[in-house]
């Protein structure tokens, strides 16, 4: 089942073009990541996905259901109610984490799944106790996200989306605030989700954890698709920008 | 005339003088929310209108709007304003400082990370939600130091109800030393105001020590 389709999305700030005409799917249980130098649109074609920005041509559906569509060659945004449904489809990590600072990690977990989703608080509890043994917090329910490194508010981050039960989670660059080690800890929970089936789309500088966790990787450069395909085929691509970016990674 | 005897008449006056300070503060924090929210309205003629009460508020005397308050529905309407004197003066603080308020609540308001809202969104929160789960905890605990000087402000601004001739603390000082040519009912006011502010500072303090648990 295709869990997400956008078609021809377009997307500008002001004069600046960031998305010139892109599609893409992702199937259940899919891992894509999309790389690609700063600035060539991959933060903002994941925050379109998921509803943060407006796009100004293009559709998007979740698991078949309509979200946005084209009329006119323009974006139509589906009715708020519809949207709000649409929108526990998905789940996002993002780049510096965004945990509530007044929350502990608990509370970070439970509040929307208590107050928004009004589930049982037992119930919620429980899960939230699961997914912090699973991410190794186990023991950090009453600290506060000012108390925790980077690594630990990233997982705390992962588990509070994962208390919703998304069917895609977004990651927006998870890994870019954290020191070498600390990305390890991270990418080693986004690893344990995709071993679990979790359909994702990650945008990474990670290029090695990219190439080995994918199911299928998108190079993006100056607001297109510049190469897409399975690990190996975008990794050993003769695409020339494609090869000029990851030369400078190897450089490194 | 006796230090006791100026104190006890100064005390009758405080009743006056902390009740316009506790019924201000009750009017006028709430307000001061929904006059930022105005503010902040994605609607130009909305956010104009309370940039512009914002202003007026804010560009002339208190005094000036105590006197427009308490005297405006006589000229204007030939209302009978014996009653209205305290009403008048509780509702021209209010307004003033719903004023001031609104501005401290707006910087906290737009000092927020977009980041916030963001994780909210995602995570289904409405936007009602979103402002008293997520962000009115956080402004408020930002824009604690700025509140606790308007507040200290309050309290010696009280005196200005002289202006249109109720009878808080200040105005039987000014009395007493008139009728007795003596500077120590002054003295004994300016002790009082300080031991006043001495005990908001303090109650302010305890509740930031009460949000520093995170930052």
């Amino acid at each position: 089942m295709i869990y997400l389709e956008m078609n021809h999305v377009r997307k500008s700030f002001g004069d600046l073009e960031v998305l010139k005409d892109i599609s893409l799917k992702v199937e259940e249980g899919e891992v894509l990541s999309i790389i690609g130098p700063s600035g060539s649109g991959k933060s903002t074609l994941l925050r379109c996905a998921a509803m943060l920005e407006t796009m100004d041509g293009g559709d998007l559906t979740y698991l078949g259901e309509q979200a946005v569509t084209i009329q006119n060659g323009k974006s139509v945004y589906a009715k708020p109610a519809v949207l709000r449904k649409i929108q526990e489809n998905f789940g996002m990590v993002f780049q510096s984490f965004h945990l509530f600072p007044h929350y502990d990690v608990m509370k970070n977990l439970c509040d929307a799944p208590i107050h928004v989703q009004k589930r049982n608080r037992a119930e919620v509890e429980a899960q939230a106790e699961e997914l912090l043994q699973k991410m190794g917090l186990t023991g950090k329910e009453k600290a506060y996200p000012c108390q925790l490194s980077g690594g630990q508010c990233q997982r705390v981050a992962i588990a509070r989306a994962l208390m919703l039960n998304p069917k895609v989670l977004f990651f927006d660059e998870p890994t870019s605030a954290l020191d070498p080690e600390l990305t390890g800890e991270v990418l080693k929970v986004i690893k344990s989700l995709a071993e679990m089936n979790m359909t994702m789309v990650i945008v990474t500088h990670e290029m090695n954890f990219a190439r080995e966790i994918s199911n299928r990787v998108i190079f993006m450069d100056q607001g297109v698709i510049a190469v897409e395909g399975t690990p190996d085929e975008v990794f050993d691509s003769e695409n020339a920008r494609m090869q000029g970016f990851l030369g400078k990674f190897r450089e490194k | 005339m006796k230090l006791s005897m100026i104190l006890s008449q100064l005390s009758t006056g405080m009743a006056g003088t902390i009740s316009i300070f506790v019924l201000t503060l009750v009017f006028s924090l709430p307000l001061g929310l929904l006059i930022a929210f105005g503010r902040m309205s994605k609607n130009r003629i909305v956010s104009g209108i309370f940039r512009l009460y914002i202003s007026l508020m804010r560009g002339t005397p208190l005094m000036l709007q105590l006197m427009v308050v308490y005297f405006g529905p006589f000229y204007l309407f030939g209302m009978n304003i014996g009653k209205w004197r305290f009403p008048a003066i509780i509702t021209g603080f209010a307004l003033n400082y719903g004023a001031y308020f609104a501005e401290i609540y707006r910087s906290g308001i737009v000092s927020m990370d977009r980041g916030q809202y963001e994780a909210a969104k995602l995570l289904g929160y409405s936007k009602g939600q979103t402002f008293v789960r997520i962000i009115l905890p956080q402004v408020v605990k930002r824009i604690l130091p700025a509140i606790t000087n308007e507040v200290i402000t309050l309290v010696k601004d009280t005196s200005l109800a002289f202006s249109i001739s109720y009878v808080e603390m200040f105005t039987i000082a000014k009395q007493i030393a008139a009728a007795k040519t003596t500077m120590v009912p002054f003295v004994a006011a300016g002790i009082f105001y300080y031991i006043f502010n001495f005990v908001v500072a303090w109650v302010m303090e305890l509740l930031e020590k009460k949000f520093s648990y995170y930052h």
